[in-house]
Order: C-alpha cells, then structure tokens, then sequence
C-alpha cells in the first residue's frame, strides 16, 4: 500500500465518527512517524475536521509530532526514581554519544530521535530508557553507548 | 512440574524474555513432563527476572535474580526433589530470604498478578473470574450493588479518596437513555506503576469491576484510557477485551441476561493533565484534554454530556472480591475510617523496590523498613515521597505516620495513587522540589494563569536557588505564590502543584538557608554549589580518573597525583565515581 492508499483507508475508519481526532492522528502518524502538514491538509478536506481542531489537538499532547523523526526513538525515562538515580547524566551521555546539542532531538543521519519521558513504570530499574519497545535498566553513562550501538 | 516466568515490563528488562527462551531451550527434546508458563509481575521488580517452579507434590519455590546459564541447573535440581536453593527467594515450603515480605503484605488488588496467566480467561475463570458478574448480574438488583459497596467502605484509590458507592449512586439516579463508564489507566505520576501492574498481570479484574459497575449505575458502553507508554498493558488489555467478548461476557445479553455492555480502549496521547477525570473525558471526546469547572459532575453530566461514572484501576480491581466476600469481610482490613488495602510502587533508595500492597494504616515505617526491607544502601533515610507531583516529601520524624488518605494529608503530602519515593542523604531536597516543580509547569494545560505562569515563577525561583543565586526572601515569595495557584486553579494538578515546594520549605527550611546564604548543597547535588578536587594524600595516581573525563580536565601522569582544572571542570562527577582510592571529593 502506498503513502496515499494507507491515509485514505485512516480516513475511511474514521470519517464521521465522535471523538476521533485523536485516534486518527495517532494512526496518521504511525504513517510517516510524523504529522506531515500537507497530509494534515488533506484529511482536514476530506473528514470536514477543522485544520485548527487537529493542530489545536496535536500541539497539545507530547505524543504528537510535526517534525520527522529518526528510525530509532530513545525515551530516556525522567520519573522520580531514575531522577535521583541520576537520570540527567544518563540523557547527558546519550547527548554525547550521539553528538547532539541541547536543542536538537534528532541525530543527522536520521537513526536516532532522543527524548525525556516522564515516567516508564521501571522505577526498580532506575534509571531506565526504551528504545522503540525495548525497556533498558540499570543504566550507567558508560553502558549507554553499548547498548546504542547495538541498533542498526 | 509447572514452571512460570514473569514476563511482566520490568521483567522483560531485566532479561525475563532470554531467561524464557533458555528455559524452552532446556526443555526441547527433553522426556520431562514440565509446563511452562507465562505469568506477569509479582512485585518483587528488585529481584528480577524470576521464575517460579511447582514440583508435582505441589511444592513451590521462586527464584530470582537468576541467569540464563543457571537455568537448567536449578530445573534439574528441582525434578530430583533436591532443589538449589541459593537462587530462591520465596517458597511457602523452603527458608528463603523473601518469604516474609510477602508474608506481611495482605493482597486483595494484586491477587492473582504473577500467579496467572494474565493473556489467559481460562486461568482468571479458574481463580473465581467473573463470579461475582455472574452473582450481580443474575441474583442482584443495582440498588443492592451499589450498597454493598457503600457499606464497604471503598474510596477511590485514585487519590482523592472519595466514597466508591456514593459515586455510583449518583451516577444510577440521574436518569439517562444513555450512561457510560470509564477507567482512569493514565497513570501519568513519575514514580507510580501500580495501574501497570494491575493491567498487565490481571486485567480482567479490572474489566469485571467495570462490568459490575455498568449494571449497577445502569450504562451500556465503556472506555478505559490507557497510558500510551504502556504498550504491554494495552496489549493485555485488548486481549482480554477480546477474550471476553468471544466468551460473552462483554457484548449483548450477557450470561443469557438482559444486559448489554461494550468496551473501548482510548490509548492517552501524552498529556498528565488527563488523570484529571473532565480533562480526561474531554481528551475521550477527541478534544485538547483541559479540565471543566464542576459542578456538574461527570456523574450528571460526562461524557458527551451522558451520566458518567469515572474511577481508577485500582478501585476496579477492588470490586469483584468486595462482592464475592462481602463488604464486612473487605471492612476486616484497613480502618474504619478507610477499610481495605492500598497498592503502593515502591522505588527509590529502597532495598526491595516493586510493587506491594498492604492493609490502610500500616505506617509508612513498617511498608519502607519492613515490606520494603530498609534502605538500599548505607545512607541514611532522609524523606518519602508520597503522591508525586502533587505530593510531598515526608521527613524521618513523621516516619509513624498510618498509610490513609487524612493522616498523610496532615503531613502537607497526599496519598496519591501509591507512588512512593525513598530518599536519602543524597537527595537534595530542593532539587526534588524542582524536579517535581518542572514536570508539572510542563504539564500544566495552560487554562488558569495562575497555574501557567504561577509555577514558572516559582521554577524560575527553584533555578536560581539550586544555582547559588537565591535570595532569602525568595522563600516567602515561593509560600505566597504557591498558595496564590492553590486558591485560583481549577483542577487538582493546579491546586496541588505547589506541595512539594511546600512540603520541603516546611520540613527542609535549613536546606533552603544552606544553598541561600551558605551557597553550599548539602546533599551534593546541585551541581553548580558543588567543586570536585583531588585528595594528594589518597591519589596514587593511577590515571583512571584522567581517562574518565569526558573534558579533558584532570592533569597529571602515572603514580603523579592528579590535579582538576576548576575552569575545564563540567561538574559531571565521572572522576568521582571512577576513582577506587577515594581519593575525589566533592566539596
């Protein structure tokens, strides 16, 4: 299915029904890993769902994205316990490794996108990221770069 | 012999899945007769990854901390009836290390999370599932429903701690051709996880609970709003949505009865203010999730403007075991005031970090020092966190204090949803404050000012005093401020967000005075109050700090004592933590 096909059967799931926006940028975003605006334009037109309502909505929820993103994602996880467990040093060294700046998210290449995350529910484990779906714990500044490496 | 192993989320990163396959591995081709199974979380996360074997005469034992190369050793000890038992962590019939942690928890939410097969119906069916369904719907009427659970004495496990029975009452008198239920699963507390132990180890008591409720208040149609950041609950959950739906249990004409429910999962897009239940319902309705002002309450007016009857997970667990052992039964743990148990997510400096549950009004000194087995490392206890970002730091002296919603809310903290933070002298109390001050400026909606500019105020404060820069009239400005977005916000994450700032300038005011006027952290923390220097009497010069430096600032060579440029130094602490000779101090 291409680009096209796959958000015109999104549309098609969703159109007309109560309380879908949500649902349908989540989905809309599995596409491209990101809210593109040209597509945003699109299912405006063709669900009648105001362009302001989805933007109003995918600017409000830390899930939603409108900027590519890499192919791997790195939730580095800010909850209380891997904060005193020293979690601010773990994103320091991630930053390091991947040489990225504190005002970009994405490495250059396109193979990671880092961020924080407030909490991964693996407090015994602190401090703890995910990659894509993988929970990594007992983190170290050292390990970090290990266990990067380890993605294509 | 039955072999389960916890594949729950903190399992499976402690190498849970490998320990499976290594497992699966040993048995293939092997003549024994040994089921293996998979179940969910246990509690005991700081044991992890752990197995449990049953030997055919019905002995068990749990194992923990193990390796996949240990696998096969302990599996053939266990079939000569000769079990290894330096692994064991936890046997009704062997000495283990364990044994009484679980032992002094009384476990009514958690009943069945590692011991079942949470992907499997037939399992919960088998440990009395969807019994009590079965009882209400076939043998009771609502009002009936309904008073058993008011006489039980359930409040809301969500943090606010209002009378479960009440809120269904009012939700089944106002009239409606429509009325709907939903399940608060976003929990969105850093440091919380009791939801996702619930829902990934049992979410079929959770779905009962909601079925019970739906006869009761008179709905039809369900949602739970689930944390995207859980992927393996939401998982369990659609299974066992699924499941029941193929057994009849969810669906038209339930159990050949007249009743009718379906259910949803809304999976949160990232938004902490949507614990709060009309941000929530509005985030349901596909909209910016931001609160409304109540009245009316969701119970008159949720969603889409239908009587609505909101609680959270924990809460539903509770149900199905209220009805089936009666709400005197239930009332026989806890206090009159507050019957019943309390799932807390223990984390922190604690040794036994997971997931517990114990009778309301054990005090906070037996759930750290005993369930918790005391402090994780050699430090002293200095506070507990309790509820989160809109909670606050208990201190040692108030360590007697009873787990129930108004004892610890006299402490300035909240009994929130059941995190539960242990800290010692290592923490910095400030930095707590503004670790928790930050999450929720962040995640403030922005609707009332007082809530979106007040705490930025209040952050900018917190920087600057963690920074060396503050002022000691900036205490009286962050106590003025703080209560000036308790009196003006509308919802709980406004009203409560100033709690830890509160909390610490009350029982940490001298930690304040030390970054204020002595421009000193006493926790070692704060990292621009500190300054790391080499000891010249305990280096040996071994060079590794040198090599740790991620800024080259540390001079000197082979068995030379080495010198810290203060100007290069980032304050990052590798050189502390790498030198074996305690030879780096932090100042």
């Amino acid at each position: 299915m291409d680009k096209k096909e796959k958000i015109d059967a999104i549309i098609a799931k969703f159109k007309g029904k109560r309380g879908a926006t949500i649902p349908l940028l989540q989905e809309l975003q599995e596409v491209e890993g990101y809210l593109e605006r040209e597509t945003i334009s699109y299912v405006a037109a063709e669900t009648g769902i105001k362009i302001a309502d989805m933007y109003g909505v995918a600017t409000f929820y830390s899930m939603f994205r409108l900027k590519p993103q890499g192919r791997h994602i790195i939730k580095v996880c800010k909850g209380t316990a891997c904060h005193v467990s020293g979690a601010t040093a773990i994103f320091h060294a991630i930053q390091g490794h991947l040489d990225l700046t504190d005002v970009e998210d994405t490495t250059s290449d396109g193979k990671y996108t880092l961020m924080e995350v407030a909490c991964l529910g693996c407090c015994s484990l602190a401090p703890v990221m995910m990659i894509d779906e993988d929970t990594h714990g007992k983190l170290t500044p050292d390990s970090v770069g290990k266990i990067l490496d380890r993605y294509e | 012999m039955e072999i389960k192993v916890g594949l729950a989320s903190c399992g499976l990163a402690a190498g849970a899945g490998e320990i499976y396959k290594a497992i699966e591995n040993y048995l293939a081709g092997k003549e024994i007769d040994v089921t293996l199974k998979k179940t969910a979380c246990i509690g005991m996360c700081f044991a992890e990854p752990i197995f449990e074997i049953t030997t055919d005469d019905g002995k068990s034992i749990t194992y923990g901390r193990v390796t996949a190369e240990e696998v096969g050793s302990i599996i053939e000890s266990c079939l000569k009836k000769e079990p290894l038992l330096e692994k064991a962590i936890l046997s009704p019939d062997f000495e283990c290390p364990e044994n009484e942690n679980l032992g002094s928890q009384t476990r009514i939410v958690l009943r069945n999370a590692g011991h079942i097969d949470p992907e499997s119906i037939d399992e919960y069916l088998a440990n009395d599932g969807y019994k009590a369904l079965e009882k209400v719907i076939k043998t009771m009427k609502q009002e009936e429903v309904i008073k058993v659970i008011k006489d039980s004495g359930l409040r809301g496990r969500g943090g606010a701690g209002f009378s479960t029975g009440l809120k269904w009452q009012f939700a089944y008198q106002n009239e409606s051709d429509k009325k709907y239920v939903i399940c608060n699963a976003d929990e969105g507390d850093p440091g919380a996880f009791m939801d996702k132990g619930i829902l990934e180890g049992d979410p079929h008591s959770v779905i009962e609970g909601m079925l019970i409720c739906a006869f009761a208040i008179g709905a039809d149609e369900g949602y739970v709003y689930c944390r995207a950041e859980y992927p393996l609950a939401v998982r369990h959950l659609k299974k066992a949505i699924a499941d029941a739906e193929e057994r009849g249990i969810i669906g038209e004409n339930i159990m050949g009865t007249d009743f009718n429910f379906s259910l949803h999962i809304k999976e949160g897009a990232g938004a902490f203010v949507c614990g709060e239940e009309t941000a929530l319902i509005g985030s349901i309705e596909g909209k910016r999730g931001m609160p409304n002002l109540r009245p009316p309450f969701p119970a008159k007016s949720g969603l889409w403007g239908k009587p609505t009857n909101n609680n959270n997970v924990e809460t539903y667990a509770n149900i199905a075991w209220i009805i089936l052992n009666g709400a005197e039964e239930y009332r026989k743990f806890g206090l009159e005031t507050c019957p019943g148990t309390k799932a807390f997510a223990l984390a922190g400096k604690i040794r036994n970090s997971g997931l517990i549950e114990v009778p309301m009004g054990t005090t906070l000194r037996n759930v750290i020092y005993g369930v918790g087995g005391g402090m994780k490392f050699d430090k002293p206890f200095k506070a507990v966190q309790l509820g989160g970002p809109s909670g606050g730091c208990i201190p040692e002296h108030l360590i007697d204090t009873p787990v129930e919603y108004e004892s610890i809310l006299k402490t300035g903290a909240i009994m929130g949803s059941g995190g539960m933070v242990v800290m010692d002298t290592d923490t910095c109390m400030i930095d707590i404050a503004r670790f928790f001050l930050n999450f929720t400026q962040n995640e403030s909606c922005g609707k009332c000012t007082f809530c979106r500019i007040g705490t930025k105020r209040m952050l900018e404060i917190l920087n600057r005093i963690t920074s060396g820069e503050g002022k000691m009239e900036d205490i009286d400005t962050l106590d003025k401020l703080a209560h000036q977005i308790i009196d003006t916000s509308l919802c709980g994450l406004g009203k409560s967000a100033p709690n830890p700032v509160l909390t610490t300038i009350k029982y940490f005011r001298e930690e304040y005075i030390a970054h204020i006027v002595e421009k000193r952290c006493p926790a070692g923390v704060c990292t621009a109050l500190l300054k790391y220097t080499i000891d010249a009497a305990k280096c040996i010069g071994c060079t590794v700090c040198a090599r740790k430096c991620p800024v080259d600032a540390i001079s000197g060579t082979v068995k030379q004592v080495h010198v810290i440029d203060q100007d290069k130094c980032i304050k990052c602490g590798a050189c502390y933590e790498a030198c074996r000779f305690d030879a780096v101090k932090k100042v």
